[in-house]
């Protein structure tokens, strides 16, 4: 028998992909599209890991790409730092905040864990509306355009190439992390928290760490959205976005890294194709959840996964008949 | 003979109802230690007390010597006590083999960035503890399971495997929570022997357990208890004459207590 390893070949289709779409899609308007659906990706990727493997909600994860985006405007703006150091540190504070918040928060389980979630957001939110002095208030603020050295990282064209490279870090970050001592913690304390700690498993600390690398995914997301947009707002905090991110793992798939990715996707797209019926965006959102947790409890990527799997499964169960057990 | 565990006057109320009531045992290292003891007799809560997972109301207990109130199931793993469930805990977002990779988390390498980044040997590490996880569920008799999903398995197997999740922790002391519960004669037969196999490798064993003819033929030592205290404790030849074990058990039980 061999002892496989999840492969990591879907890491060099993403790469694939990523490297042929500029020259297929027509003008900037479908590389704005791919950059906003790279950027919600990322973020996806880290919500997946506290949602689909650890098995803990959050409603309130729009607040960290917020802080992420006016961390980097303020720091870049008012202090005019590097826009590098600028994201790092910001990371580095909602980083913080994260760990700080998630012990209390962490400990609650099921709707109790999404109100206080909720709450938290909400926060964030109002404080970065009322805060004009430093963020601008409800109009938002422009923000400086990211320098690298003395070269201006400017329009769609350049902004492509480092969301998708930032895309393909976070899924390596994220598969690595899922496929390592640290990531079975993670999925045991979803699976059952009672014989993950048993086995060892510090399940609060392990709550803790996921939660703050989620953050730190959904923040240095923020801080590229503020540069590539040259603006942030808070509705990039609002309640509405935190929900749009959960639709999107939820959609693509909880537990698969590829799925978060997929989830992004679709639902970054769907807003541009209903963009004249702007009312009905919630409305459909909120219908893609429900029908999704209906008819769909796992998601479009493992659902799907599962039924490609079958065949596969069937061969290695033949081939190990066959083996008579060579371990 | 070094006692592994000691328990001194344990008590565990539940709002009024004392689950465990002011018991007191001592297991020895390298025995087969069973509890039996009629529905509800507090058997599970006790498993609870010792591993951390419940606060005792009262009471104390000693691991290697080592007081050990107030510490959680994950340090108690750390100092070698494991356990299985009566209802199966098993991870069922897993396969097999990783349920017993969980097992293995203490012995692993839990850094942070060694993990992102797949560093510090972390691909060779894993494949190790595949290894010796794949090895440790031949032990149990599941080395065709390997990469199975978890929730692919029957009953049976996964008993089995929460078994050998429990042993991979690398326990002094195992606690088995009704491990032949569900299981017909054959598959009962297999968990004797594997009992039987666990405690040969040096693992002491505490054993929680319906079938009298399983409890009876393997034990060292059983301890009965009844509306949570101890009725008594002793061989299994002394257990089996005692006459309040065999009014505790009238029904059912009676006949296979008798033997
Ligand atoms: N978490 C709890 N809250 C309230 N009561 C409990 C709890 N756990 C156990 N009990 C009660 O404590 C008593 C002992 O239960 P326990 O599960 O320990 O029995 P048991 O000996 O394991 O029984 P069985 O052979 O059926 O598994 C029962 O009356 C049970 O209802
Ligand atoms: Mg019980």
């Amino acid at each position: 028998m061999t002892l496989k390893h999840p492969s990591t070949g879907g890491l060099l289709i993403l790469a694939v992909i990523i490297a042929i779409l500029p020259s297929i899609l027509p003008n900037n308007f479908y590389m704005d599209v791919a950059i906003r659906i790279g950027l919600n990706a990322i973020v996806c990727i880290g919500l997946n890991l506290l949602i689909g493997y650890a098995g803990q909600i959050s409603l309130g994860h729009a607040g960290f790409v917020g802080l992420g985006a006016y961390g980097s405007a303020i720091l870049t703006g008012e202090f005019g730092w590097p826009a590098i150091p600028a994201m790092l540190v910001t990371a580095l504070f909602v980083a913080l905040l994260a760990f700080v918040l998630a012990r209390p928060v962490l400990r609650l389980k099921g709707h109790f864990l999404a109100m206080a979630t909720l709450g938290m957001g909400i926060i964030i939110s109002i404080v970065l509306n009322t805060e004009a002095r430093w963020t601008g208030g409800p109009d938002g603020m422009a923000v400086q355009p990211m320098m690298f050295f003395e070269y201006m990282v400017f329009g769609e064209a350049v902004w492509y190439w480092i969301v998708g490279a930032a895309l393909l870090i976070a899924v390596w970050l994220s598969l690595n992390l899922i496929d390592s001592p640290v990531g079975r913690a993670l999925r045991a304390v979803h699976g059952s928290e009672v014989a993950a700690e048993v086995c060892g498993v510090n399940t609060t600390q392990y709550k803790v760490k996921v939660f703050v690398i989620s953050a730190v995914f959904a923040s240095v997301s923020g801080s590229m959205l503020a540069h590539y947009g040259a603006f942030v707002s808070p509705e990039d905090a609002s309640f509405f976005r935190s929900i749009e991110l959960v639709t999107m793992v939820v959609l693509g798939g909880m537990a698969s890294t590829y799925g978060a990715v997929v989830g992004a996707t679709i639902l970054t797209i769907l807003p541009q194709a209903l963009a004249r019926f702007e009312d009905l965006e919630h409305m459909v959102f909120g219908l893609i959840l429900m029908l999704t947790m209906i008819f769909m409890p796992k998601g479009l990527v493992p659902t799907l996964s599962a039924k490609f799997r079958r065949s596969p499964v069937k061969v290695e169960a033949e081939s190990e008949a066959q083996g008579g057990g060579a371990t | 003979m070094t006692a592994v565990l000691t328990v001194e006057g344990l008590t565990k109320e539940f709002g009024g109802v004392r689950a465990v009531d002011e018991l007191g045992f001592t297991i020895s290292e390298g025995a087969i230690f069973s509890i039996i003891g009629p529905n509800g007799a507090g058997k599970t809560t006790l498993f609870n007390l010792i591993t951390g997972v419940y606060t005792p109301t009262e009471g104390r207990v000693f691991f290697g010597g080592e007081f050990i109130g107030g510490k959680t199931p994950y340090n108690l793993a750390d100092m070698g006590l494991s356990r299985t469930f009566q209802n199966l805990q098993i991870f069922m977002n897993m396969t097999a083999v990783e349920n017993v990779m969980v097992g293995l988390h203490r012995h692993l390498d839990k850094r942070i960035d060694h993990a992102l980044f797949r560093i510090g040997g972390m691909a060779r590490k894993e494949r190790e503890a595949r290894e010796k996880a794949a090895e440790l569920m031949a032990f149990v008799g599941l080395g065709q399971y390997v990469n199975h999903d978890a929730a692919s398995m029957s009953y049976g197997a996964l008993k089995r495997l929460e078994i050998a999740r429990a042993l991979a922790t690398g326990p002094r002391l195992l606690l088995l929570d009704e491990p032949a519960a569900g299981l017909n004669p054959s598959e009962t037969g297999e968990i004797d022997e594997l009992i039987r196999k666990v405690s040969e490798s040096g693992v002491t064993v505490a054993l929680v357990e319906h079938d009298m003819h399983l409890v009876m033929g393997i034990s060292d030592h059983i301890l009965v208890l009844d509306y949570g205290r101890k009725l008594t404790e002793g061989t299994a030849e002394h257990v089996r004459h005692d006459p309040e074990v065999i009014a505790a058990y009238l029904g059912s039980e009676a006949a296979a207590v008798k033997g």
